[in-house]
């Protein structure tokens, strides 16, 4: 197919063609970063802005490798660094970087829904790597991309997302992505992060972890973030790692070959037991592998043009 | 000089419904009867004739809730322009509230407001002062002085007043000093979002603002108004079960009243889909159920007032973040046309619109009205069929927050007259 979409905003917006689309170019571009010399010149003479308004080191490295692993330049920018520091509106930030032409902007922020702002207001194509709780539509294709290779085919496949939904941007990009392709996906977790609605994106809730992972093809677990304690979300992380945790004793009731997912930072002995983490089925590794060849794929579809995907 | 309204359909709820001319002369109506004397071939020069065949004539609408951003956020508003647009509006008097900079709670803030309307000779502004000292809901301001200076009511209104016993004080002393109380209703701890909390807060990944916010604290107040016996009024109704706490009040006998805005029985928060900060306001859009709730609250009489909480704001506080972005749109100038559509829907009939804005809240803040022989001549004339395209860069407002720019509506005020001042007529 060509590609004709300006933006990654969210998951919403891309088609199931364009999904694999995607997929099918990062698949195609992966074998680049397992040569001794990991680097093409696809993007010579491109240049992409990293713009990070709020703390990242896995997506922005991420993104930084696959762009330069395209042979574009690459530069970062972080909230501490930035005019914003000093009082200029985002805007404002968007247009002075938009002033010097770059061919990517991916940015990352806070507050849900700026890739929108942005990608109103300026031309560039615009990535987003993670809005507030909105979106992190790069995450959702990576692990798509993930699941597909491992288990060939995401139509019918049963996925469990445990943990945090509420204030989980990557719960809610993956939940309408595998909804997308054809997936049954469950959620679980305490009552408290469970936000109002989410069934209408197409997922069954169940607040009980066994009963959510109970034969499931992919158990994706969500961080614990130990600053919503006192949100009052949950009583302690002892308990929350009681009932919500991912244990080997637990991990039965899943299918055998279940694949283990996680989208990072670990919070082992928490959400995850170590033994877990580092199970034969766990995938946490391939889904940073993989994330970088799913970012080189989208630098290429969004600054490459208007080639065919598939001719690479 | 003599004005004539000639032929328009009078209609003043519990007062008069018919075709009349009203002559105005001196500020004052002086004469209501089916053919007034053409006063022309006697005195030619003092004398204006408005024909109002096909509309209706109303006594003068009232907005019980705006913001005028004047003192200290001029920039925003000032009373000039936010008079303006109201009299655009069909407003014949607009109630301000106390959120300015500084903060309207002491007699020369209030002074200033009532003195720099009067300059206009337009539309009537009745400032109401803080219920908190600085709104910051620690002490009392000071009622007794304010009323002097011509306040005529007090709300913290932007903010709660968290500490119930402040709230029961407030009520208890603005008794003795005969000032309205207007309650601003949310539980701060609740409402840590910036929209409302559901379907869309959670697609949207924005923190969601649970109704419970809001009716948690109308119950709180409607315990202290039946403690006290002093009347509170509710500002900005947005959730179902605040009118449904609201109804069983007034069941009961309880001296309540509330008020909704034109946005809540119009949109829902679906309207915030792309992050459309126009339609950021605290209270939220709510849900459709909501909407309807508010619908029929209006309806039975639960809600005794439409006002508009219009809250100019530039594009320095919406063209950003939608979480950082300020709360609240302007309303001034589409207020009547939003009341008329939901009487082309089948919601209300005209007589009660036109209770809700005007004859209630002139009860409410107790500046009698109606359209009687010796009464000042504040009316409105409406054109019900009109059609017209809200164009926001073409208002007198300020301020250009609106989410109805572009929609198109059927009816406006086409005069607006305040003691006996033509002071907005539509081209």
């Amino acid at each position: 197919m060509t590609w004709n979409r300006k933006d990654i905003l969210d998951i919403e917006s891309l088609s199931v063609e364009e999904i694999k689309s995607v997929l099918d170019t990062a698949d195609g571009l992966k074998e680049i970063s397992e040569r001794s010399i990991k680097k093409v010149p696809t993007l010579r003479g491109k240049t992409v802005i990293l713009f990070f308004h709020e703390p990242s080191t896995r997506t922005r490295v991420s993104f930084d490798i696959a762009a330069k692993r395209l042979s574009a330049d690459s530069i970062s920018i972080s909230a501490s660094t930035s005019s914003l520091v000093k009082g200029e509106t985002l805007i404002d930030t968007a247009r002075n970087l938009e002033s010097m032409n770059p061919d990517v902007i991916v940015m990352r922020h806070s507050s849900a829904g700026t890739p929108y702002l942005l990608s109103q207001k300026i031309p560039t194509p615009i990535i987003n790597a993670g809005d507030g709780m909105h979106a992190h539509p790069t995450q959702a294709l990576l692990d798509m991309m993930t699941v597909r290779e491992h288990k060939k085919e995401l139509n019918g496949l049963r996925i469990a997302i445990v943990g945090d939904i509420t204030h989980s941007r990557v719960a809610r990009s993956n939940i309408v992505g595998f909804r997308k392709m054809g997936a049954e996906v469950r959620l679980a977790g305490p009552p408290t992060m469970i936000p109002a609605g989410i069934e209408s994106l197409g997922a069954d809730v169940v607040y009980d972890f066994e009963e959510a992972i109970d034969g499931v093809d992919v158990i994706m677990m969500l961080r614990i973030q130990k600053e919503r304690q006192r949100n009052f979300l949950f009583p302690s992380e002892r308990e929350y790692a009681k009932r919500y945790g991912l244990s080997m004793a637990r991990l039965k009731k899943a299918k055998p070959d279940a694949l283990i997912m996680h989208p990072g930072p670990l919070n082992r002995g928490v959400e995850i037991t170590p033994e877990v983490a580092d199970h034969i089925n766990s995938v946490i590794l391939n889904q940073v592998t993989n994330g970088v060849a799913l970012r080189m794929a989208l630098l290429y579809l969004l600054a490459g043009g208007l080639r065919n995907a598939a001719d690479h | 000089m003599r004005l004539i309204i000639k032929g328009g359909h009078v209609i003043d709820p519990g007062n008069m419904d018919a075709v009349v001319d009203i002559t105005i002369a001196d500020g004052i109506i002086t004469d209501i009867a089916n053919s007034a004397d053409d006063f022309r071939q006697k005195d030619c020069h003092d004398i204006r004739i408005i024909d109002a065949s096909d509309c209706f004539v109303v006594p003068g609408l009232i907005d019980m809730h705006v913001h005028l951003r004047d003192p200290g956020h001029e920039y925003k508003e000032s009373i000039e322009t936010g008079i303006r647009a109201a009299a655009a509006g069909g407003f014949t008097a607009v109630c301000c509230m106390p959120n300015t900079h500084p903060v309207n709670d002491n007699r020369q803030v209030t002074e200033y407001i009532i003195k720099t309307a009067a300059q206009f000779h337009s539309v009537k502004v009745y400032p109401v002062a803080s219920i908190s000292r600085g709104l910051k809901g620690h002490d009392l301001s000071e009622y007794g002085e304010l009323k002097e200076a011509g306040a005529f009511a007090v709300s913290d209104d932007g903010l709660p007043v968290s500490d119930s016993q402040l709230m029961r004080r407030s009520l208890e002393y603005a008794k003795g000093v005969g000032v309205k109380v207007i309650s601003h209703c949310e539980d701060p701890d609740l409402s840590a979002g910036s929209m409302n909390e559901g379907l869309m807060s959670t697609r949207m990944g924005l923190a969601g603002i649970p109704n419970a916010a809001e009716s948690i604290m109308v119950m709180r107040d409607i315990a202290l108004c039946e403690l006290t016996g002093m009347p509170v009024h509710i500002a900005h109704v947005s959730t179902k079960e605040s009118v449904h706490a609201i109804r069983d009040a007034k069941l009961r006998g309880v001296p309540v009243t509330a008020e909704t805005a034109p946005h809540y029985f119009t949109l829902t928060d679906e309207a915030v889909r792309k992050y459309n900060t126009n339609a950021k306001m605290n209270p939220p859009l709510r849900s459709t159920d909501d909407r309807n709730a508010i619908r029929e609250g209006l309806a039975d009489g639960t809600i005794d007032v439409i006002a508009t909480d219009h809250a100019p704001h530039s594009v320095l506080e919406k063209e950003v973040e939608f979480d950082k972005a300020a709360n609240g749109i302007i309303g001034l100038e589409t207020a009547l046309s939003l009341g008329l559509k939901l009487i082309e829907e089948g919601d209300i009939t005209f007589e009660t619109l036109i209770r809700k804005m005007s004859i209630n809240p002139s009860k409410i803040i107790g500046i009698p009205r109606a359209v009687i022989v010796g009464a000042p001549a504040d009316l409105t004339i409406i054109n019900p069929t009109r059609s017209y395209i809200y164009d926001v860069e073409k208002g007198f407002s300020k301020s250009k927050n609106s989410p109805f720019n572009g929609w198109e509506f059927k009816g406006m005020a086409v005069y607006t007259i305040v003691n006996g001042r033509v002071v907005f007529e539509s081209k």
